[in-house]
């Protein structure tokens, strides 16, 4: 798709508002660019088309990993490096000890799962430390909704379809860098 | 409007007539504004405690745990009573965040971001005593299984002391990344909120540069969720881990099965009272009584009341258990010779009277329901917490398998001293962060506003939509003040500057007219085009003024005086 330099920001002060705008601008076969909100709307993912995150798989292969890093460590230690006779507990194999390794290898798992998701949250969405704000209005993280819109040559039949979905602002934005 | 559906009989769980918009201005008024000087008396006294606490650690690390008033026979004391009393505590703020979103329960929302920074900072004050308790801490690194020129000699993963070097590791971090990543879009309305540049520097920064783009909600919710179910097996975890340090151990009264589950209902009856203790003292000191309404109270007295029933039944178990097994070393049976009638029988009746009797009260509808009781109830739980720990390790040590060996047991000043310096640390990290951090996940609570706000509530029950309803007139005026409107008002314009002064740009600095409620960036651009520009100027505003600067600026009918502006002035100028 074409980059077109031109947006147009609606503003709205109301999340229903805002969910049938999305709705009324969707069924026009526009193409909503981003849809900044102060909270989760529920059901603007829905409406906007937004394909599902798969973040959730990526923590549960984070978290076989962590589980197979956990065995193999106390493997190693416990069994192959040194067999030792600690309190007259079997180290004769990985499983004649299990039992006490279980803790662990549940710590493990929980840790690799949580922690390289919320990394690969961060990295996805682009967020860290010294990052600049990216939303075009302050006012989006208080009360107010702005939905983006791409201007591709249709400019007025838009603005005027905007400022029928009870937006309180509409502006053409020009977003050349 | 059927997507914010909600059962009548509900109570609702923000009061007021609250907008989006107040939601934010409630939640960042104790960050963006000044410390009051109770806070500052508060926190002298924390930070002294926490400094004698600090004095006594040194002590002890420089001369030797002989300090202490352990014994040959009592080898762990204060030292562990106090490290599980704080993770007890500690489990309340991820049972709030995770089991309560796990169950779509809405009321947590007000106070998870409390009940998590509780978490927090109660875990690292646990995580204080494994260290200091120790002969040689400066040798702690050795339970870390790291190559080294030993022949890489590793650790003994057998030992549930190392099982919770790893349980506390993992649950302070993944609850520190939980918080923080709640916490990014609210540091992100304060950057937003915020004047002062530094201000803005440092919540800039904090923020991560969060947006509220559609798909990085999409992505926040999906996390939460997987964090919660990531949490809530790992909270249960930790405190299993914990009571294995005693469970799996052959000591007479330690010995037992029932530990992990006993441990963790306990834990969630103990740090349920310390967000109580916190929260009753917050609401009012920062004025979220709105927000934290009786009924959060109520529904956490009635998880108190749940757990403590579950403690309850552990205590009988165990006493039954006790006398069921025949065995005569299991002095844990409280009569035989053990902490009922024995030389710590105090330690036991102060556990029975505050765990299990106190409690019983909030079974009282009216008694859970009044916040000076709970508040009572809350301590006295504290308490009776510290003293289940104290009853288990100490009383159970005191009276082992040989009788050559029994003794008793009593603290030094330094074993105090290092407990007060934990809750000194403690309140002084709590207090800190009541005035850096939005108290309030204001996004969280902003989307459950028009399901469970009072006003919304009230329109949906006479039958209106709520489409349009969020809009807060002090935010979307789309009027604006200029050079004709100006003219045409010159009059009352010169009438209303004659009775609130002249604004002298040379000599007066320009205040920030927004920290008063009920005015808006835009009501702030119609003063400053008025001439209005400082507190004191608003603070002469009367009736006869309000109603001046109404028919001015053509909206906002009598709403200066409703709010009481100049009140708010006052205050303002006061501080």
């Amino acid at each position: 798709m074409e980059e077109s330099s031109k947006v147009v920001h609606a503003i709205y002060t109301d999340d229903d508002t805002l969910m049938s705008a999305v709705k009324k601008v969707k069924a026009e076969k526009y193409h909503i660019e981003e849809v900044f909100t102060p909270f989760p709307v529920h059901g603007l993912d829905k409406a906007m088309g937004l394909a599902p995150t798969r973040i959730a798989i990526a923590s549960f292969l984070y978290g076989l990993t962590g589980l197979t890093v956990a065995i193999l460590m106390m493997n190693y230690m416990m069994i192959e490096d040194w067999p030792q006779n600690i309190g007259g507990k079997p180290s004769f194999s990985y499983f004649h000890n299990m039992p006490a390794f279980i803790p662990i290898m549940f710590e493990l798992t929980v840790f690799f799962a949580a922690h390289l998701m919320v990394i690969t949250f961060y990295l996805r969405s682009k967020i860290w430390p010294f990052r600049k704000p990216q939303n075009p209005d302050p006012r989006t993280t208080d009360d107010h909704f702005l939905m983006e819109v791409a201007v591709d040559g249709n400019e007025s039949e838009l603005l005027k379809l905007l400022n029928g979905t009870g937006a309180v602002e509409v502006n053409l934005v020009d977003k050349a860098h | 409007m059927s997507s914010h559906y909600e059962a009548p009989i509900r109570e609702p769980l923000v009061t007021g007539e609250k907008s989006y918009h107040d939601i934010s201005v409630d939640v960042g008024a104790p960050v963006l504004g000044k410390a009051n000087k109770s806070w500052w008396i508060v926190f002298s006294i924390a930070l002294v405690a926490f400094l004698w606490g600090l004095g006594c650690i040194i002590y002890t690390i420089s001369t030797g745990i002989g300090v202490w008033g352990l014994n040959k026979t009592i080898g762990w004391a204060w030292d562990i009573t106090n490290f599980v009393w704080w993770v007890g505590i500690g489990h309340a703020g991820t049972l709030i965040s995770a089991v309560l979103l796990l169950f779509r329960q809405k009321w947590r929302m007000a106070v998870n971001r409390s009940a998590e920074a509780m978490t927090i900072f109660a875990v690292v004050q646990a995580g204080l005593f494994p260290i200091i308790h120790m002969g040689r801490p400066w040798l702690a690194y050795w339970v870390l299984p790291i190559p080294n020129q030993f022949g890489s000699l590793w650790v003994n993963f057998n030992s549930p002391l190392l099982w919770d070097v790893f349980a506390i590791s993992t649950y302070l971090s993944v609850s520190l990344v939980f918080w923080w990543t709640g916490l990014l879009p609210d540091f992100a309305m304060i950057r937003d909120r915020a004047v002062k540049p530094f201000q803005k520097k440092i919540y800039t920064l904090l923020s991560f540069g969060w947006s509220g783009r559609a798909k990085d909600w999409q992505r926040f919710e999906e996390v939460s969720l997987v964090l919660a179910g990531l949490a809530t097996p790992l909270v249960l975890s930790v405190h299993t881990i914990v009571s294995f340090d005693f469970a799996t151990s052959v000591v007479p009264g330690w010995h037992s099965t029932i530990f992990p589950p006993y441990f963790v209902a306990g834990a969630i009856f103990s740090g349920f009272a310390m967000v109580q203790t916190l929260l009753i003292v917050m609401r009012k000191v920062s004025n979220l009584e709105d927000y934290i309404t009786l009924l959060h109270i109520e529904y956490m007295n009635k998880v108190i009341i749940l757990t403590g029933g579950i403690v309850s039944i552990a205590y009988i178990t165990e006493y039954f258990i006790g006398w069921y097994s025949g065995s005569s070393y299991e002095n844990y049976t409280y009569l035989s010779y053990g902490a009922a009638t024995g030389p710590y029988w105090w330690a036991f009746w102060a556990l029975i009277t505050c765990n299990f009797i106190v409690p019983l009260t909030l079974w009282v509808k009216k008694w859970r329901r009044n916040i000076m009781w709970t508040f009572v109830v809350a301590l006295v739980i504290n308490i009776g917490m510290w003293f289940e720990r104290f009853n288990i390790i100490v009383v159970d040590l005191s009276k082992g398998r040989t009788p050559s060996g029994w003794t008793m047991f009593s603290p030094t000043f330094v074993d105090i001293g290092i407990f007060m310096g934990t809750i000194g640390f403690f309140f002084v990290l709590f207090l800190l962060y009541a005035r850096t951090f939005p108290v309030i996940a204001q996004a969280e609570v902003k989307t459950i506003l028009k399901s469970s706000g009072e006003r919304y509530k009230r329109l949906r029950e006479a039958g209106k939509s709520l489409e349009g309803t969020a809009t807060d007139k002090r935010t979307s005026q789309k009027d604006s003040f200029d050079a004709i409107e100006h003219e045409k008002h010159s009059g009352e314009i010169m009438l209303l500057l004659e009775n609130v002064g002249e604004f002298d740009p040379t000599t007066q600095k320009k205040d920030h007219l927004q920290e008063i409620n009920g005015i808006g960036p835009k009501t702030e651009l119609h003063l400053n085009d008025i001439g209005i520009y400082s507190y004191q100027q608003i603070s002469k505003m009367t009736k006869r003024e309000y109603d001046l600067f109404d028919s001015i600026s053509g909206s906002l009918r009598g709403r200066a005086e409703r709010d009481d502006w100049a009140g708010q002035a006052k205050k303002l100028i006061n501080k």
